[in-house]
């Protein structure tokens, strides 16, 4: 591929990235927002991290099925613990990432 | 607004660009960490499927949406069409319209060039970042627009690094592929107020991984995290009436 064919490529990419992230904002911040929308949109968050994370916990990709117990799953929980009890970012990826690790020498 | 009264207070004044950006920084910093090893790994992916480092760091500031860079590498690499891979990550980043959504109930009447910037930062991870910060009162757009264009830096740095020496790094390596999930976890931790915000993500989480199940393709998200959303939030008012 040339430098122009990446260039459409990432462009077209960018464009249908942008302006998802940029017409509710564009639109909905100079608009009064009703209280039960404010309310829906709060619990937003927590929604979509735990559709982000859920399936890769509980679930193997190649074919898609169930599977408890995966080695993801096993470190998530004292993951979580910490990350609950530190509350810092930085530190639960790191202790994340060392207990997966930890894990993949022994399982 | 940005006028205040610098000449009161000089040493505590906190409405200075400097204290902007250290409080920016610091809330980023984790997300930056994040990205490295992710970043890393995706760069090494596209070195392998044949993109030239420069492409990977031309993607990274056109794109700047991780998993849709994943997934557009994989299907470079199998051939697919601009175009289809053009239509998948329009899906793939659907999820952001809600983020954005979300991210307005605190950016209410902020002018329009702001926000036409801040937009093209707001990721999974500076969004969460964000709205924790954004809820505790304690916030203003200048630190979170820091936190969205710190984390867009780290990004493009990491990807386009991996594609020129992630092949030097072994696979699984201290493990790397669970920097993502780990970040998630965290973020997912910061959401938890109140029992409300549990059952939801409760709730989203078991729905997510039925749809995974059954829905081939990535609407798992979206559906999951609408219908958590609106669940948890029918449940409270239910529960707000009888009280």
């Amino acid at each position: 591929m040339s430098f122009f064919d990446y260039l459409f490529l990432f462009s077209g990419m960018g464009l249908v990235t942008y302006l998802p992230r940029w017409l509710p904002l564009f639109y909905l911040a100079h608009h009064r927002l009703p209280q039960w929308l404010i309310d829906w949109l709060s619990l937003i968050p927590v929604a979509i991290m735990s559709a982000l994370l859920a399936p890769s916990l509980f679930t193997d990709a190649h074919p898609r099925c169930l599977h408890w117990g995966k080695l993801e799953l096993l470190v998530a929980i004292p993951t979580l613990l910490f990350s609950l009890k530190s509350r810092s970012m930085g530190a639960t990826v790191l202790l994340g990432m060392f207990l997966y690790w930890l894990g993949g020498l022994f399982l | 607004m940005e006028q205040n009264n610098h000449q009161d207070h000089p040493q505590q004044d906190h409405s200075r660009p400097q204290h902007w950006f250290r409080k920016g920084a610091a809330a980023a910093w984790p997300i930056c960490l994040g990205y490295l090893p992710v970043g890393l790994a995706c760069g090494a992916l596209a070195q392998q499927a044949g993109l030239p480092f420069w492409a990977v760091g031309l993607m990274s500031i056109l794109v700047f949406a991780g998993s849709a860079q994943f997934i557009a590498i994989s299907m470079l690499a199998a051939g697919a069409s601009p175009i289809s891979i053009i239509l998948t990550t329009f899906i793939v980043n659907l999820r952001h319209t809600l983020m954005s959504s979300t991210l307005a109930v605190y950016l209410q009447g902020v002018n329009r060039w702001f926000l036409s910037l801040f937009a093209y930062g707001v990721t999974d991870e500076s969004f969460a970042v964000n709205m924790t910060r954004f809820r505790t009162g304690e916030w203003n757009r200048w630190q979170a627009l820091t936190v969205n264009h710190l984390s867009n830096s780290a990004w493009v740095a990491a990807t386009t690094c991996g594609a020129l020496v992630g092949q030097l790094i072994p696979e699984r390596a201290l493990g790397m592929d669970y920097a993502m999930t780990g970040m998630f976890i965290s973020l997912l931790t910061f959401q938890l107020q109140n029992w409300t915000f549990i059952l939801t993500g409760l709730l989203a989480g078991l729905i997510s991984v039925t749809c995974y199940l059954l829905i081939p393709g990535d609407s798992y998200i979206i559906i999951a995290s609408v219908s958590g959303a609106t669940l948890g939030y029918m449940i409270k008012r239910r529960s707000r009436k009888r009280t």
